[in-house]
């Protein structure tokens, strides 16, 4: 009989078939508008830019669109993973390589140097005017940007998913939150000479929310609706986020309503199964989350008191620990790692690793909620499927293979492994907190240790 | 006690999980030829199309073995010496056990046909099949796939990732026939017909063709139609794979024999999974399983016999599923292929065509349910095996239909519509409406 030798070099010959003619085309539109973009940027005929510009985004977002609807579309419904592990821009090849490089260097510029973006900034003047009546400036290319990545590779998400009703909800839902909640609504306020708020992000995600600076310029320059602005967040953070978590679990923001979630879920989607499934990822998340979580509310804490005067020689460390997180965190980790590094790392690196929020959510889901993800009984063939397209980097099928409900701080409940499952063994419920994790009797759990 | 498995199948690492749980001074050495870790073959296919890495498929991470100290032996276990309770090793090495647990699991069964040596003619069992069936259909156009059952729907499904042509053989006049009702297979067809298989019913392979190097080159049907093909796929089912176990002078038929506790006919050799044959299989049990399920609760029940636990091997409740490239199937119980005198079934089908459910019952009051088929719905186990044991009346099952839906949310609810269905056509078992609807607010109701 043959050993591992011969299987162990399979993984290394195959390549996908060739991209057929239809696909090759969408996929020109594609790149020629991500080519007019460039062009556009770094134009030095500024007024010829415009023109450039608009072109490339039409070409982009037709090319996307396009060939969403003629590779996912077009097929039988369902799960066709098919060469996901082969070709290059979703296996860490050269084109997910230059697409990270490229996703990291637009985070470096747009945070600090955003005067090279002047040429793409400018062509959103109109737009910009007319929305917020402000000037455009990067964060609103920033939010543009973002909007519209979310809005086609949803489309594309409604397209390879139109066979699961939970996930064209969703897709539709965190769509809806980004144009509406962070682009839309934060743009009218302006407009109205309010403060610009997020009414979608909240402490400690959106950490500046309950900074006493912020509470401070809030309360003065919005007045009443500044006040609900307070009032609202406060609110969200630390009664509303509790309560849905109890009844919906973690899911309810993070892949239904956060904005990272949602680009995770749309742009982010084809890089969903190169999250690290080991268990030295996991050591590692949990080393890193929890602290990160620790120190906003220290920072928290410290500014409160540094602001109550009580304690004044405070004040200047609370501040330096503040823009140390801010720029360690906020930016470097949420952004440039956390985006930037998609192709390479996973669409939830920031949510895994870093985001307090989703420390925050994912404690009270393992602890106060009647979320879980159900195992049928003994159905699970053991075959990684539901492992594999877990953003989180859970090893679901080690749940699942003993018969277990599956009850992790880090689940977003994306629904992924409930799709692929080819045995129909996953299931994303609400049920009762009685026996929430009672496995099934139809399976004897090996109780060998899996992860500590 | 120094265990020794041969195989480290399903079987063969869920009795050595459940011993190392049991006796945890255990000394456990699990031998294998073809892969140096435990590897799910139910996912060979996922490599295939890429879905999936060969690392992935491997359900336990490198370090869970030492930590859990099961040792691991990549070898050939060439002949058994059961006297001196010893396995000899392919290396020459020599293995001495306290207790034996042979779960060599399963050979493709093949008919004799002519051609089949010929190169591009295979199986689907394990990592040496996929290798070469990796190398044999890199840039071909055609390929035969022979078999209706559920390999052969996987390597069409295989070879169609890839936009192979596939022509599949069926010897029965419809999908499966040994398994599914024709409505069901039904189903089966059209899923078939969206991803452009090629399927002939009632047709079998009588010789495969080989060009001038030893090359298939087509095959030819019972009909005597030629097919010309570069490839042919064997799904014609498995046989035990009991050499081992017969060479050694232990009592084997078509499997290697056991008795309820799966001891063999040799002192303190056991035998477990594909490769067992049951002396006196439970009422409505056959001898021989061969299905990953299956392969797990025989590991598990002889290990609790080994760690002195001695436990007689229950299957309980039938079960089984599969997925049919998009269409998934479960079944609980027991649900003919064809009617049988004394049994009633239902089967209803959604207006599109998507989703089906079957129940079938016994034909008298108090009308027990027997088994459930479904296509595109996915049911909770726990609760059909509770109403399949308890014998649960069909009124009540149908009534209470929706406690056990088990699909995701949002997704569309059949229950009304199968209650209605069912009232009319079976207005005598007395069914009333439903009373369980899917969902928490529901159970919460009901109580």
């Amino acid at each position: 009989m043959a050993s591992a030798a011969p299987a162990s070099s399979l993984s290394l010959t195959q390549t996908p078939p060739d991209t057929d003619w239809p696909e090759r085309l969408w996929l020109t539109f594609v790149a020629l508008g991500l080519l007019a973009l460039a062009a556009a940027g770094l134009t030095t005929a500024p007024e010829a830019g415009y023109t450039v510009f608009w072109v490339g985004l039409a070409l982009l977002s037709l090319g996307t669109v396009g060939w969403s609807r003629y590779k996912y579309g077009q097929r039988p419904a369902g799960v066709h993973q098919n060469y996901l592990w082969w070709r290059g821009s979703t296996s860490r090849g050269a084109v997910a390589w230059l697409t990270g490089v490229l996703l990291t260097g637009f985070y470096v510029v747009l945070y600090w140097w955003p005067e090279y973006l002047t040429h793409l900034i400018r062509p959103l003047e109109g737009l910009s005017q007319t929305l917020r009546r402000k000037p455009a400036d990067q964060w609103f290319l920033y939010g543009t940007f973002y909007s519209l990545a979310v809005l086609l590779m949803g489309a594309r998400a409604g397209y390879k998913y139109r066979h699961s009703p939970y996930h064209l909800v969703r897709t539709a839902s965190v769509v809806f939150f980004q144009l509406g909640f962070a682009w839309l609504l934060p743009g009218l306020l302006l407009a109205l000479q309010k403060p610009e708020f997020y009414f979608s992000y909240f402490w400690p995600l959106k950490y500046d929310y309950l900074f006493p600076g912020t509470v401070e310029y809030l309360v003065r320059d919005g007045q009443a609706l500044g006040v609900f602005m307070v009032f609202w967040g406060a609110v969200l953070s630390l009664v509303a986020t509790p309560v849905l978590t109890y009844f919906f679990g973690k899911r309810w923001y993070c892949s239904w309503v956060c904005g990272c979630g949602g680009l995770a879920e749309t742009a982010g989607d084809p890089y969903r199964h190169l999250s690290d499934k080991s268990r030295a990822a996991w050591r590692l998340e949990v080393r890193l989350i929890y602290p990160i979580l620790g120190l906003i509310v220290l920072v928290t804490v410290l500014l409160w008191l540094a602001a109550s005067g009580r304690v004044p020689a405070l004040q200047p460390a609370a501040e330096g620990l503040g823009r140390f997180y801010g720029f360690a965190i906020g930016s470097v980790f949420s952004g440039v790692i956390g985006v930037g590094f998609y192709p390479i790392l996973g669409n939830r690196v920031w949510c895994r690793f870093g985001c307090p929020m989703a420390a925050y959510l994912g404690l009270l889901q393992k602890h106060f909620s009647r979320f879980r993800i159900s195992t049928n009984g003994g159905q699970c063939i053991s075959c990684g499927n539901c492992s594999n397209v877990c953003e989180m980097g859970i090893d679901v099928k080690q749940y699942a293979q003993r018969g277990e409900p599956i009850i992790r701080a880090s689940c977003v409940g994306c629904g992924m492994c409930s799709t692929a499952c080819p045995r129909g063994v996953l299931n994303l419920e609400n049920g009762p907190r009685e026996g929430r994790y009672q496995a099934s009797p139809l399976i004897h759990a090996d109780s060998l240790r899996i992860l500590g | 006690m120094h265990l020794v498995i041969i195989g480290n199948g399903i079987t063969g690492l869920t009795c050595a999980q459940t011993v190392r749980h049991l006796r945890p001074e255990a000394r456990i050495t699990l031998v294998s030829d073809e892969s140096a870790h435990h590897y799910a073959r139910t996912a060979l296919m996922y490599v295939y199309m890429g879905h999936l890495r060969l690392q992935d498929i491997k359900p336990y991470e490198d370090w869970y073995w030492p930590e859990n100290c099961l040792e691991l032996v990549q070898a050939t276990a060439s002949s058994l010496d059961t006297a001196r309770r010893e396995v000899h090793l392919g290396t020459g090495a020599v293995l001495t056990y306290d207790k034996l647990l042979l779960a060599t699991g399963s050979v493709g069964r093949v008919v004799d046909w002519p051609g089949q040596e010929l190169r591009g003619v295979q199986g689907l069992y394990g990592l040496p099949d996929l290798a070469s069936m990796e190398r044999d259909t890199r840039h071909i156009r055609q390929a035969v796939v022979v078999g209706g059952g559920l390999i052969g729907i996987e390597l069409a499904e295989m070879l169609r990732s890839r936009g192979i042509a596939v022509t599949l053989l069926v010897r029965d006049a419809h999908y499966w026939g040994s398994v599914l009702p024709p409505e069901e297979a039904r189903l089966v067809n059209r899923q078939l017909e969206l991803h452009q298989v090629d399927v002939r019913y009632a047709t079998e392979l009588r010789e495969i063709l080989g060009d001038a190097e030893g090359r298939v080159r087509g095959v030819v049907t019972g009909t005597g139609e030629e097919i010309a093909c570069e490839w042919v796929g064997l799904a014609t089912g498995v046989r035990p794979n009991a050499t081992l176990a017969a060479a050694a002078g232990i009592e084997t038929d078509r499997g290697i024999l056991v008795d309820e506790l799966l001891q063999t006919s040799a002192p303190e050799v056991y035998a477990a999974g594909d490769c067992a044959q049951h002396r006196q299989p439970g009422v409505g049990e056959v001898p021989i399983e061969q299905l990953w399920y299956t392969g797990r609760m025989q590991g598990e029940t002889v290990a609790h016999t080994l760690s002195g636990q001695p436990t007689a091997y229950r299957r309980g409740v039938w079960f089984n599923s599969a997925k049919f490239f998009d269409l998934e199937y479960q079944t609980y119980g027991r649900v003919p292929a064809a009617p049988e005198p004394g049994l009633e079934s239902f089967y209803w089908e959604s207006f599109v065509g998507a989703q089906a459910v079957r129940i079938a019952f016994d034909a008298a009051p108090p009308y027990a349910v027997r088994g459930f088929n479904s296509m595109g719905v996915r049911l909770r186990h726990d609760t059909c095996a509770a109403w399949l044991s308890a014998q649960t009346p069909v009124r009540e099952v149908v009534e209470q239909l929706g406690a056990a839906n088990f699909d995701p949310e949002f997704f569309p609810q059949y229950e009304e519509q199968f209650v209605a269905a069912f009232r009319e056509r079976f207005p005598d078992v007395g069914v009333g409406p439903l009373r369980r609807r899917k969902g928490l607010l529901s159970r919460l109701l009901a109580r």
